[in-house]
């Protein structure tokens, strides 16, 4: 390939990521953004102002100054949506926590593994994924259940007297939210490890680190990239999780994905839920912002 | 312009075989609940008409309601709740009814009729399709034994905190759907059920509250297999879920027996209305099709399969006995007397009611 043809490939290369998120996630999100400025109506669609591209600009203009930004001071209104961004949060921060506690030795250990087993030790990884994600959340109602596998089990053998309740709780939340996404978090990290050369350690150790330290300050450290990776891909998808709470919570568990289906079905108001989820997305925009900071860095001390 | 694109983008994709079939042949696409039809009306009216039927299902009206509202659905026959129906008519989403076109309009049931025109005046646009109610769905055994007679439960199970305590144990959902318990809360306490008055609501509100602590969950859908397993004693649920769950039970031979009673202190009845979407793409065919499903012995096989009632009075002669003899499909006069209509609340009570739900359920 000449060099001009290598260079006009590589722009190309480079166009197709930025057209994807041009067409499913900026316009998508501008749409959401501008119903977000507009009031509910009884209509189809059930908001204005709509525009009407035969109106002109004079009628995108006089839509503009229609817009408001009423939706988001409404949300300031009632602690309710308040508390649902909290718990949301808080419940997405401690299973991503558990999530890392649980697969960093499991990340550890397939590293760790004879190569020639590697490969069936990331298999049974991403083995669950055989199985509808639905089903896997239906499965843990059977084993949660107060007369399900998990209390017939205990109660065989004689650890309580009593079947625990934790179907319809918060726990069961935190259980099925850190076996669902363990796998996003095992990968990364795994894959982060597995790069890692083992060298470096011996080196730690010959200089006179002890294993513990060695490992802290070589090993976790060079994992550092994967953890973060891990934690995001966990952590939020997790804050706007919709499906593991409705089936595994309890009625008082209130988190976003919950306000904003009542808000969008419910009480049929777009404006309003479009402007629940436009400040969800900067919640999350956040830590996406931190991530790849770390990463830039994290990238410059590598070289 | 993206608003263009997205329209245009979204009627391919839903709309997508169905349209292009369109050149080629008749086709009615009809958009309703899952599990609803007997598939061998949809064949026999293809037989019968020539015209092809793309039958495509949804299990909540909020799905539907989203589609309808968001414009070019594809769809020439849908069937809406009559309170969304109401609603949606308002919002335009409907064409109205060429009653030429429905010679067989003339089986249809006075009583249903009568109460369908409250939500949508000389029934212009929607016709009942099926009709039913929100009552009690109960493990028998367990509740005479916790009651101590054999008699069904009235709302007092529900309603009365020291008689819902002896449930708490055993297990009590409710529909997680205000406008179905918040008005049957309001003609507990002797209210209108459609009561507006937010004086009336926050009577209501405190009621539900001290139920609260006796409720396991909130849910509207789950009851089904809660009550089939026997994991629970009652649950407030619609008519042909719980029916459902009786019949599950049944199959599975465990010794569940599920009931299904309409307290005596009376209930809300629902209707499920079909209608023809005003950008429907073959408004023709939508007639026929609406035509053929009021035959007589073509609804009474849909009540037969489904196992609920229907809005036509001439099928009553071929449903079946054992569908038609039981009063938890077709309630008794005296019943079907203490029966109300729930009529849809304007957007500002639906906040109140939507925003007092949040507060008994979470607590918040």
């Amino acid at each position: 390939m000449t060099k001009f043809g290598s260079a006009v490939f590589n722009r190309l290369v480079i166009i197709i990521p930025y057209a994807w998120l041009m067409f499913f996630f900026l316009i998508p999100f501008f749409i959401v953004f501008r119903i977000s400025l507009s009031q509910t109506a009884v209509a189809m669609p059930p908001y204005l102002p709509v525009f009407d591209l035969a109106d002109g600009l004079s009628g995108i203009f006089s839509g503009i100054r229609e817009f408001s930004i009423d939706n988001y001071l409404w949300l300031t209104q009632d602690a309710l949506y308040i508390n649902a961004y909290g718990a949301s949060l808080w419940i997405a921060g401690v299973s991503t926590l558990c999530t890392l506690l649980i697969a960093y030795p499991i990340a550890y250990g397939m590293a760790q593994a004879p190569s020639n087993l590697r490969a069936t030790l990331l298999m049974l990884v991403i083995l669950p994924f055989w199985t509808s994600f639905l089903i896997r959340v239906y499965a843990w109602i059977a084993i949660l259940k107060p007369e399900g596998l998990l209390n017939q089990f205990l109660l065989g053998i004689g650890v309580i007297d009593q079947p625990l309740i934790i179907l319809n709780t918060n726990w069961a939340i935190y259980i099925g939210i850190v076996y669902s996404y363990l796998p996003f978090m095992v990968l990364p990290i795994y894959s982060a490890l597995e790069k890692m050369d083992h060298s470096l350690n011996e080196a730690a150790q010959d200089l006179g680190c002890t294993p513990i330290s060695a490992f802290w300050q070589v090993t976790f450290r060079l994992s550092l990239p994967g953890v973060i990776a891990g934690c995001m891909l966990v952590f939020i998808p997790a804050v706007g999780e919709f499906v593991i709470p409705d089936l595994l919570g309890g009625s008082e568990t209130l988190m976003i994905g919950k306000t904003l289906w009542n808000e969008f079905n419910a009480n049929r108001d777009w404006p309003v839920s479009a402007a629940v989820a436009t400040i969800l997305l900067l919640i999350l925009v956040v830590p996406i912002m931190f991530f790849q900071q770390a990463q830039a860095k994290a990238d410059g001390e590598g070289r | 312009m993206s608003k263009k694109i997205v329209t245009t983008l979204s009627a391919l994709l839903v709309a997508g075989s169905a349209t292009f079939a369109a050149a080629q042949e008749k086709v009615v696409n009809v958009y309703n609940w899952s599990d609803y039809i007997d598939a061998s009306i949809l064949e026999d009216f293809t037989k019968e008409t020539g015209i092809k039927v793309v039958y495509d299902v949804f299990d909540s009206n909020e799905i539907l309601e989203t589609k309808l509202l968001a414009g070019s659905s594809g769809y020439d026959v849908v069937v809406p709740t009559a309170d969304f129906l109401q609603r949606q008519i308002q919002a335009g989403a409907f064409q109205k009814l060429d009653k030429s076109k429905l010679p067989n309009i003339s089986n249809m049931w006075d009583m249903v009729m009568t109460r369908t025109a409250q939500y949508d005046p000389g029934n212009e646009y929607g016709l009942d399709y099926m009709w039913g109610t929100t009552g009690i769905g109960y493990n028998v055994e367990k509740t005479k034994a916790i009651l101590g007679s054999a008699d069904a439960p009235t709302w007092d199970v529900i309603f009365k905190p020291e008689i819902a305590a002896k449930f708490k144990d055993c297990g009590i959902y409710l529909l997680d759907s205000p406008t179905d318990i918040v008005p049957t809360a309001l003609l507990y306490l002797g209210l209108d059920p459609n009561s507006h008055n937010p004086d009336d609501l926050k009577k209501a509100e405190e009621l539900l509250l001290t139920v609260r602590p006796n409720i396991r969950k909130f849910h509207s859908s789950e009851y089904i297999n809660a009550l089939a397993n026997g994991d629970i004693c009652l649950a407030v649920g619609w008519s042909g879920d719980v029916l459902q769950a009786r019949d599950r039970a049944a199959e599975a031979k465990a010794g569940v027996e599920v009931g299904y009673v309409v307290p005596a202190q009376g209930a809300k009845m629902w209707f499920d209305m079909m209608a023809i979407p005003g950008d429907a793409p073959h408004v023709e065919e939508a007639h026929a099709f609406l035509n053929y499903l009021m035959k007589p012995e073509v609804i009474a096989k849909a009540s037969d399969y489904v196992f609920y009632a229907n809005g036509n009075k001439a099928s009553q002669a071929f449903v079946s006995k054992e569908v038609l003899d039981d009063p938890a499909i077709y309630p008794k006069d005296d019943v079907l007397a203490k029966l109300f209509s729930f009529l849809p609340y304007d957007p500002k009570t639906q906040r109140v009611v939507t925003r007092l739900w949040t507060k008994v359920v979470t607590g918040q």
